[in-house]
């Protein structure tokens, strides 16, 4: 019974990390940029889900209003941030992005205060017996059933409408993309938007799980991120889900274990320093 | 007095340290994001020898062993990988390095070591340490950067590939960067030991590791000058805008960000700029 309920925490952490992780690989796929300050985005989206839900009472209304906001400051981060520094070597991106990481965690401590904020009434509190002793909350079911259908929705976009058969070809090939006639700065945008948005149902989820924001919620999410695309073999979506759910798993294992060795979030980097030794090009990457 | 003797203690300590990260990043073009780690080997092997009352004379030198032993491991390793799987890689090893002390009671686990005796220097003489072990690792650093290693080096770190063809035997060179480099990380770390008579594994985390990388690229990657005198002021720079003191961060990394959007070459990238348009101003 112990497996089976560490399996299934595996699972609910796997797809909230899979979210995060998604719109990363997203950004890495197109611009091979390591786009830190997503994380900042996670922690914006579950601010103004908690304020939003505690100020209106529609938990829905939330995100989507959470969605759509953060996914226009992704915009706005690709455009002031990272476009003018696409011809720089890529180390000054990742550096330029730390900073605004850092900068935008103390600007949420500076505006929500350093002790977070919860929700006055959380929504879809308690949960039902599934089988003896196998206790599922109504919040962990509400975090795997609203990620398959996020991710299916994005597989659904990407192979079969006009938009997702634009964006792959500017990920294969940007020159001969924009040969075809495809508006490759509109694709940008869309990635960002899409996976900034995904970040902030993220946050939003994670708050409902922890029933807290912090301005630090984002810190140890921002570096297991980039561990887990990484590991998923960088820019590759199959290899990033994979990746997600597999850290999950032998997180939720691995506290249990071989917690007296390793703490929780050096286990992440323990597994990936790991495969990399064996696999550098990561699980599902191509050889370069 | 002693105020200033503390500050330019702490300003040597962060040249040593940036300077050891530039021979690895700026030289050979090795990014890392995990140097703090190999600081911190150095401080806690030298903390628990001062503990149980060895010389720091005798404490530099090992924490410089065992950090470059370290260091050797981790550079083997990192052959595996390049550009991008290289930094997260580094960027696992603060974390890994972070996540173990945590765990172990003889390096006093989450609460780390404290009251480290003061050794028989005395504060200007300690100061005198530091400055001179920082301006002999300088003069090292601007030496290499002259000889054939620096030109080796600098191949390595423009294309390794091409290097490679050149009959350049890459690994060999990189480890030798990645062991010096570390072991006078290792040294930093002694030094810092001695200086602030604590260590714990919040001091040698990420965000250190991420402020010496900042000291580097605003020096002006692989500039020696550069990168001392962007150690010199970043380090004291938090102690000189105590008076923004809730927005010391936010002013630190705002900084960092707007140097890397409008002068990813650093002050040294700002100097070399201006020497030329004075010099084509006078032709």
């Amino acid at each position: 019974m112990l497996y089976l309920e560490l399996l299934f925490q595996g699972i609910v952490q796997g797809s909230i990390y899979a979210l995060i992780a998604l719109g990363l690989t997203l950004v890495y796929g197109l611009l091979r940029i390591l786009h830190v300050a997503h994380a900042a985005l996670f922690t914006l989206g579950a601010y103004i889900g908690v304020i939003l839900t505690n100020a209106t009472g529609s938990l829905s209304l939330a995100i989507v209003v959470a969605m759509t906001v953060v996914g226009l400051v992704g915009i706005a981060v690709y455009k002031l941030a990272y476009e003018p520094l696409l011809d720089k070597p890529p180390y000054i991106a990742l550096i330029a992005s730390i900073a605004l990481f850092i900068a935008a965690e103390e600007i949420f401590r500076i505006v929500f205060g350093p002790y977070g904020l919860s929700y006055k009434n959380p929504p879809l509190q308690g949960g039902m017996e599934i089988f003896n002793g196998f206790y599922l909350k109504y919040v962990e079911a509400l975090v795997i059933c609203l990620s398959v259908l996020m991710l299916s929705l994005l597989a659904w976009l990407s192979g079969h409408t006009r938009l997702g058969i634009s964006w792959r070809a500017t990920v294969t090939d940007p020159a001969m993309a924009r040969a075809f006639g495809v508006n490759t700065q509109n694709v940008r945008y869309l990635n960002f938007f899409i996976g900034s948005a995904l970040a902030a149902a993220a946050g939003v989820l994670v708050a409902l799980l922890n029933n807290l924001v912090e301005p630090t919620m984002g810190s140890v999410p921002s570096y297991k991120a980039l561990a887990i695309i990484v590991l998923g073999g960088l820019g590759s979506i199959r290899g990033t889900l994979i990746a997600s759910m597999a850290l999950g798993v032998i997180e939720s294992f691995g506290t249990i274990y071989i917690g007296h060795l390793l703490d929780r979030d050096a286990l992440a980097f323990g597994f990936l320093i790991l495969v990399l030794m064996f696999r550098p090009q990561g699980l599902l990457g191509a050889k370069q | 007095m002693n105020y200033e003797i503390t500050l330019l203690t702490t300003m040597s300590i962060s040249v040593l340290f940036a300077l050891s990260l530039n021979f690895i990043t700026g030289f050979c073009g090795q990014i890392s994001l995990g140097h703090a780690a190999f600081m911190g080997v150095g401080a806690y092997t030298a903390a628990i020898m001062m503990k149980s009352s060895v010389s720091l004379l005798i404490a530099i030198p090992v924490a410089a062993v065992f950090a470059g032993t370290l260091g050797l491991l981790v550079g083997f390793a990192s052959l595996r990988v390049r550009h991008d799987f290289l930094a997260i890689t580094t960027m696992g090893i603060v974390f890994l390095f972070v996540g173990i002390v945590r765990q172990q009671d003889f390096l006093g686990g989450e609460i780390g070591i404290s009251g480290i005796q003061r050794s028989a220097l005395g504060r200007i003489g300690f100061l005198l340490l530091c400055a001179s072990l920082a301006a002999l690792f300088a003069g090292f650093s601007l030496l290499v950067k002259r000889s054939w290693l620096g030109f080796v080096f600098e191949s390595i770190s423009d294309n390794e590939d091409v290097a490679r063809v050149l009959g350049i035997d890459v690994a060999k060179y990189k480890l030798f960067a990645f062991v010096v480099g570390t072991a006078a990380a290792g040294v930093a770390g002694a030094l810092y030991a001695q200086h602030f008579r604590f260590v714990g594994p919040d001091s040698f985390g990420f965000v250190e590791s991420v402020s010496v990388l900042a000291m580097v690229v605003v020096g002006g990657i692989g500039s020696v000058w550069g990168v001392m005198l962007a150690a010199a002021v970043l380090s004291v720079l938090p102690l000189l805008i105590q008076f923004v003191d809730d927005y010391k961060i936010l002013v630190y990394s705002a900084l960092l960000f707007f140097m890397m959007r409008f002068s990813p070459d650093g002050l040294a990238g700002i100097f070399n700029r201006s020497i030329n348009r004075l010099r084509k101003q006078k032709t």
